[in-house]
């Protein structure tokens, strides 16, 4: 579904990433795990258009990517939720939520897919006409999540969508990812909790410094010698 | 640390000189060059006030003419009453009491809506001077006492040393500091003890206090003035483009735009007479689309490009997750 | 001796109760832990303690003296210190800058630059941002910015910090650094009351814990009564 070949790039001067290949199948749930400044967050920019790579292709749904600007890219049915969810603090979320629709095939289901998104995040519909300002960091992050998933994604790429949550927030969050496989949405999933991260998906990219130094099956990664040191802490 | 009192040493003994040199020239260049540096010294000081409180804290005042204008007055209405320099000290001091009221009444605004209010304050007290005049005093403007030109140039000179002084070392202090960190982020600021209201209030204040002795002085070259002389919006804009055309960031560069720009409008004026503020504006659009950091964030680009390319200000920090 | 107190604090938005009825309390030299569900207040909380919001009702006192109602600066020079959830350094600032300014402001006679720089050097090697110095704090990664906000804390000399969810998205080796980071700030003399939602550091390094939900305070004990409370695990914990 998604096929990143050998992918450098830059920001600004600096090399983020070096010759980064990946691939996700339809249905899968794919972890890209690394620790701070390994350049999973500009992994994702690269994909989704927002900093687009330097060498190297990109392919989504069989249509080369590299080169589209991030709304076109969005239109293929691919959805970036980023860190820290970075809603419109001055919108209602309700108001966000709609914008996350902004695609026109998408706006025309807007309420169906709405109130998909208040069943799985019953919180923000409590919270519908409040301001996104208003909102706590793990409601900010329900609401991004929830505003991706309003343009009806083929692929959602969630960065680091534990960062900030309780204990019992991130159980449900995971819970969300499996629901959300089953309704038919791929998923590719950045985080720095590498143990929850593996125990979720299927296959696994292992980032440091801007390379890929390990990848596999999940189960497989928990079991590894250097992943237990360096991000399990055993 | 033998740098930076090197680096100090060597601005003192450049201002000293500077000083002398200006203060010397007088009696050997015409009475127009006496006239034009007259100018050039009154929108340097009104920049460079501006910048003090302005530049670091990005709480852009557009008041600079209502303090100006109150100095003007000040000279109109009691120029003839008292000795020249108590009119002057006058002009800054009552622009001070001024300017801590509107500090005061302004402490919740942030933004565009302190940059609206400013303005919206400085237009109230134009048309309310007016209002005054013609309803309750009959006559509209009045007649300023002439001083000569030389006069007023030594005044400006020593307001224009003493700005940069002040300026220089309010800027070099812990409050500078702090007054950048307000810039920044308030609330942090805030919370790491600086009293912040306070800071903003008083140098607010202070930067005041020049752009009205600078009204009280300059007002002598207009013989007559009303308040929409006296209280020109242009006088709180113009200090702001000059500040942008310069670099807001440092002092030098301030006073590079408004030198440039005082320099450039008189050019302009004298030979193109019909056309000049086409050509003025022209200038100042394209200098802000090219160079939005002024003429001294170009001498940095420059640098820049020269030493062929930009150090590495990322992931100094040596952060890795390699096991040992 | 309580170094801080709250009692019966109330914050309400319009309508909406944030804080709706709590009373806490901080012992001197305690590593005090405060959890719960997003949503619960927390960082309101430390809002309210802070100055940067005042309470609807309600008493705060530090020290033993009544703070409500006074500014940030002011509870700073007292001896209050935080960091906060969304890091606020000055971007366009040094490390050293930021450092500087804490120690610049942080009593009321002031201080001057040059004891100032060496104890903000001194606090960049106990921080261990002694590289870092000269950099610009925009460009620092999340984690190092967050150590810097500590350093600057720390820097007003306070007897009590707050810190805002100083693990989020840290590496296990990270939260351990970072655990050994609050220790060493602990056995400076400094009380600790933090937020956090990473466990495995609250549970090791907390004295006590303080659970809220809806704004309210709910349960109250040492680590182990904590996460042996029923309610808690329906609420936060999860299984």
């Amino acid at each position: 579904m998604l096929e990143i070949d050998k992918i450098n790039t830059f920001h600004g001067k600096v090399k983020a990433l070096w010759d980064i290949s990946l691939r996700i199948a339809e249905k899968e749930i794919v972890a890209l795990v690394g620790g701070n400044g390994s350049g999973k967050t500009t992994m994702l920019y690269s994909i989704s258009g927002i900093l687009p790579p330097a060498s190297g292709k990109m392919h989504f749904l069989g249509k080369k990517i590299d080169g589209m600007s991030p709304h076109q890219i969005v239109k293929l049915g691919l959805c970036y939720i980023p860190e820290g969810g970075k809603p419109f603090p001055d919108m209602t979320v309700r108001e966000n939520l709609e914008m996350g629709a902004y695609i026109y095939e998408t706006w025309k289901r807007k309420e169906e897919t709405m109130d998909q998104v208040y069943r799985l995040f019953p919180v923000l519909k409590e919270r519908a006409g409040q301001l996104a300002r208003t909102l706590s960091g793990g409601e900010r992050q329900m609401l991004a999540m929830g505003r991706g998933l309003m343009s009806r994604p083929r692929l959602c790429m969630f960065d680091e969508p534990s960062y900030g949550l309780s204990p019992l927030l991130v159980k449900e969050f995971f819970d969300i990812m499996k629901t959300l496989r089953k309704q038919g949405v791929t998923i590719l999933l950045v985080e720095q909790n590498v143990r929850n991260a593996l125990e979720i998906s299927d296959r696994g990219y292992i980032l440091e410094n801007g390379r890929v130094v390990l990848e596999g099956k999940s189960g497989g990664l928990l079991q590894n010698g250097h992943i237990k040191k360096a991000y399990l802490g055993l | 640390m033998r740098r930076a009192i090197s680096k100090k040493i060597f601005y003192c003994m450049l201002f000293s000189l500077c000083s002398i040199l200006m203060a010397m020239i007088p009696p050997y260049v015409s009475p127009y060059t006496i006239i034009l540096l007259n100018s050039i010294f009154m929108y340097i000081v009104l920049t460079v006030s501006w910048a003090l409180f302005s530049g670091p804290t990005h709480y852009l005042s557009l008041a600079s003419a209502a303090f100006f204008g109150l100095g003007i007055y000040v000279s109109a209405i009691l120029g003839e009453m008292l000795p020249l320099l108590a009119v002057i000290a006058l002009g800054g001091f009552i622009s001070f009491l001024l300017a801590l009221l509107v500090g005061l009444s302004s402490l919740r605004l942030r933004g565009m809506y302190f940059t609206i209010f400013t303005f919206g304050l400085s237009e109230l007290i134009r048309h309310s001077v007016q209002w005054w005049e013609v309803n309750k005093t009959g006559t509209v403007g009045r007649w300023v006492i002439g001083v000569d030109h030389t006069t007023v140039y030594y005044v400006m000179l020593g307001i224009l040393l003493i700005t940069l002084a002040t300026t220089y070392a309010i800027k070099h202090s812990k409050y500078g500091l702090a007054l950048l960190s307000i810039g920044e982020s308030e609330e942090a600021a805030d919370h790491i003890g600086i009293s912040v209201n306070t800071l903003k209030i008083i140098t607010f204040a202070i930067s005041t206090f020049f752009m009205g002795a600078t009204g009280a002085i300059m007002a002598t070259r207009w013989s007559y003035i009303d308040s929409s002389i006296a209280f020109n919006p242009l006088f709180s804009f113009m200090p702001v483009l000059m500040a942008i055309f310069g670099g807001v960031g440092s002092i030098f560069g301030q006073i590079l735009g408004a030198g440039v720009l005082t320099l450039l409008a008189d050019f302009l004026l004298t030979k193109f007479p019909y056309y000049y503020m086409l050509l003025y504006g022209m200038i100042l659009v394209v200098v802000v689309l090219f160079v939005p950091k002024g003429l001294t964030g170009l001498k940095e680009e420059l640098k820049r490009w020269r030493e062929g390319g930009s150090v590495n200000p990322g992931r100094k920090d040596g952060a890795s997750i390699h096991p040992e | 001796m309580r170094i801080l107190e709250g009692g019966e604090l109330k914050k309400y938005f319009g309508g909406l109760a944030a804080i709706s009825n709590v009373d806490f309390h901080i012992g001197q030299g305690e590593i005090v832990g405060l959890i719960g569900p997003n949503g619960a207040g927390k960082t309101t909380l430390f809002n309210l303690i802070s100055g940067s919001l005042f309470p609807t009702t309600g008493v705060i006192r530090f020290k033993g003296k009544n703070i409500t109602g006074l500014r940030p600066h002011q509870i700073c020079q007292r001896g209050l210190a935080r960091t906060f959830q969304l890091v606020k350094l000055f971007g366009n600032m040094t490390v050293l800058e930021n450092i500087l300014l804490g120690a610049l402001f942080s009593s009321q006679t002031g201080m001057n630059k040059v004891t100032a720089k060496r104890e903000s050097l001194e606090l960049l090697e106990f921080m261990g941002l002694s590289a870092m110095e000269g950099t610009l704090a925009k460009d620092l990664t999340v984690a190092n910015q967050k150590r810097v906000e500590v350093a600057r804390a720390l820097a007003t000399k306070p007897d009590l910090l707050l810190l805002d969810e100083v693990m989020a998205g840290l590496t296990p080796t990270e939260v351990d650094s970072a655990i050994e980071l609050i220790k060493r700030i602990s056995n400076r003399g400094i009380t600790v009351f933090m937020i956090e939602h990473v466990m495995k550091a609250i549970m090791t390094v907390s004295d006590r814990i303080i659970v809220l939900h809806h704004g309210e305070k709910i349960a109250e004990g040492t680590p182990e009564e904590i996460a042996a409370n029923p309610k808690v695990i329906e609420i936060y914990l999860g299984t």
